[in-house]
């Protein structure tokens, strides 16, 4: 499967898994969003060697993903998008930063090996947090929650539009791969003499069609304004889970909890 | 060069995100003063387009690797700094959102440092520039076209890809993410995306050259005119990227400033660890009106200060490093492990009773 072939597959999952139904999906997308940007936010800010106080941060995800009846490792293939640019600025500290930081029994850890590890953790929970939201919430009510916070019509009526065309684009762009494919057997990309042509037809086709899709949307009564699905209603389950939500990441971040927690039971 | 949110600390992803909000703001006013709504689905189609575009492999001649095709550029020529800026935006956004490439947090560094660039500087300072000045002139019209268009793509997109892959190391090294030195982290950085920038120039190219011989009047500058207007920067576009310029910079000081006393406090109190004198001799422990209501204040200054000297509380700590950190961490993570078995086993049950 070619890397468009596997986009348009991505793009469909996810709106499959928005689809669900379970109390998560319907919690109000912007109770979801500011937690979410909360969440992401509280993850990023944990100092560069707060390794273990930053583990606490997994149970909102690991628990929001058993509420939204989500498997985890859905999520986890989207890892080999984040971690390479993540761990190649990571895997740097080991080298720089070689104070030891920890001893486990005779072995020292250095400072360079935990920071790269918190770093890595960060990435993989602002990741998970950034799925859910979006594997819960269907891009228009997302869009309409956005318009009720005041984002204007052109980047959310665009961003609608763009994202119903990818879907068309990413076909016809895999089939000329495809064909292009088939008639040079063993050649890895699209060659030097078809550079131009082989983008530039698909854009010019894509102008005509833009014009197109002006007319047809001139014709369903389109005067500058897009029609978008009711803003849902905020609900008090929706205000519970961010008032929750807010309440329980603050102290987490503010205080080392499984420090906290190990000193019960080591007594240190 | 999409950076993930974990390579951004707060307060820089707040002033990327400011930065890219009003230039959001400023393009949105331009294109609403044209008027012209059957932009919006040409828009959709051409970013919908790049982002499709950008996944075809070129084969690059002679190395057996391939090279992508550059969006901003491209988008630039065909819509327009503003209307491809926000473009850029959209496709960022999707690409953050649906693909895992870039953050919910990173989007404004994101946008800064591809769409930004991309759009404003490579349009303003090469695309329109190269396009309406009279270089190769003696070639007669089509040719010089064909020849500015391609030098156009290639300093675009090496000018843009450079000033991008600054903007990524200094981002980072200001978030204090790597131990990496600067200026070492800038030398493996800006050669690699030089390389890229070329490749990209050359098939952005490849694609307007084909564009110019088949329509003309698609491109921004290319089609025939009597070039009445072009080649004007306004005062009020000069005014607006300079004020996001500012508002850049201005961020980037006040982090620095955060371990440097600034010029006010170093009047007043001096700083003896970096030697020098006290200027005005006033003592800071004991500086102000001494009243009740003054501690009182200080007392809940000093709980509720979320960002206290701009950074959290406890922040040189190397908390949670003890033994007894390791063993809550670990107790942590078994909850969470137990928590996904538990509702993988309800899930089966669920599946199973329908």
């Amino acid at each position: 499967m070619d890397k468009l072939a596997k986009a348009q597959h991505e793009l469909r999952q996810m709106d499959e898994l928005a689809a669900g139904s379970s109390a998560f999906h319907r919690l109000h997308p912007l109770s979801k969003l500011a937690v979410t940007v909360f969440y992401i936010a509280l993850v990023v800010s944990f100092p560069k060697y707060d390794l273990t106080g930053l583990v606490v941060m997994l149970l909102y995800p690991v628990l929001a993903f058993q509420a939204a009846e989500l498997r985890i490792r859905d999520c986890f293939y989207k890892l080999r998008v984040v971690l390479p640019l993540v761990c190649a600025v990571g895997l740097a500290n080991p080298f720089f930063d070689r104070a030891p930081m920890l001893y486990l029994g005779s072995v020292s850890v250095p400072g360079g090996v935990v920071s790269m590890l918190t770093l890595m953790m960060k990435g993989v929970f602002s990741l998970m947090a950034s799925f859910l939201l979006i594997a819960t919430t269907k891009i228009d009510a997302l869009c309409a929650a956005l318009r009720q916070l005041h984002v204007p019509q052109l980047i959310t009526s665009l961003f609608l539009l763009t994202y119903r065309y990818i879907s068309v684009l990413l076909e016809e762009a895999s089939a000329m791969t495809t064909a292009y494919r088939l008639r040079a057997p063993g050649q890895k990309g699209v060659h030097i003499s078809a550079w131009g042509p082989f983008l530039g037809q698909l854009l010019l086709r894509s102008m005509d069609r833009a014009q197109e899709l002006y007319g047809s949307m001139l014709l369903r009564g389109y005067r500058g304004e897009f029609p978008y699905c009711a803003p849902q209603k905020a609900r008090i389950h929706d205000v519970l889970f961010f008032v929750c939500s807010i309440a329980s990441f603050t102290p987490a971040r503010l205080v080392n909890l499984p420090q906290l927690l190990g000193a019960l039971f080591t007594g240190g | 060069m999409h950076m993930a949110d974990a390579l951004l600390s707060v307060p820089v992803a707040a002033t990327m995100y400011a930065a890219s909000a009003v230039t959001v703001g400023v393009s949105i006013r331009t294109l609403k003063k044209d008027e012209n709504p059957a932009k919006l689905p040409v828009m959709a189609v051409a970013s919908a387009l790049i982002f499709a575009g950008q996944m075809i492999n070129y084969t690059i001649p002679g190395t057996g690797s391939s090279g992508h095709l550059c969006g901003g550029m491209l988008l630039s020529a065909l819509l327009g700094p503003q209307a491809g800026f926000l473009s850029m935006v959209v496709i960022l956004a999707i690409q953050a959102l649906f693909f895992a490439d870039g953050g919910l947090l990173a989007l404004g560094a994101n946008c800064w440092n591809m769409a930004f660039y991309g759009c404003f500087v490579g349009y303003y300072l090469i695309w329109r520039p190269v396009m309406c000045g009279r270089l190769f002139a003696s070639r007669g019209e089509k040719a010089a076209m064909r020849v500015k268009i391609a030098l156009a793509s290639v300093l675009g997109c090496v000018l843009t890809l450079q000033l991008g892959a600054f903007s990524v190391v200094l981002e980072t090294s200001l978030s204090g993410i790597t131990e990496l030195p600067f200026g070492a982290f800038a030398a493996i950085m800006q050669p690699i995306h030089l390389a890229i920038g070329a490749v990209e120039g050359l098939i952005t190219a490849a694609v307007l050259l084909f564009v110019y011989e088949a329509r003309p009047e698609l491109l921004m500058d290319a089609a025939p005119t009597t070039g009445e207007t072009a080649g004007k920067l306004s005062l009020k576009s000069t005014l607006a990227i300079l004020a996001v310029v500012v508002v850049l910079v201005g961020g980037a000081l006040s982090l620095l400033a955060s371990s440097n006393p600034d010029g006010l406090e170093w009047s007043l109190f001096g700083n003896p660890d970096a030697g020098y004198s006290e200027n005005m001799a006033l003592d800071e422990e004991n500086y102000g009106v001494q009243s009740a209501a003054s501690e009182a204040a200080a007392a809940v200054q000093e709980k509720t200060a979320f960002l206290p000297d701009y950074a959290f509380q406890n922040n040189d700590s190397a908390a949670g490093t003890s033994v007894s950190g390791l063993v809550g961490a670990a107790i942590v993570a078994a909850v969470a492990a137990g928590i996904c078995a538990l509702g993988g086993f309800f899930r089966r049950r669920k599946t199973k009773t329908t």
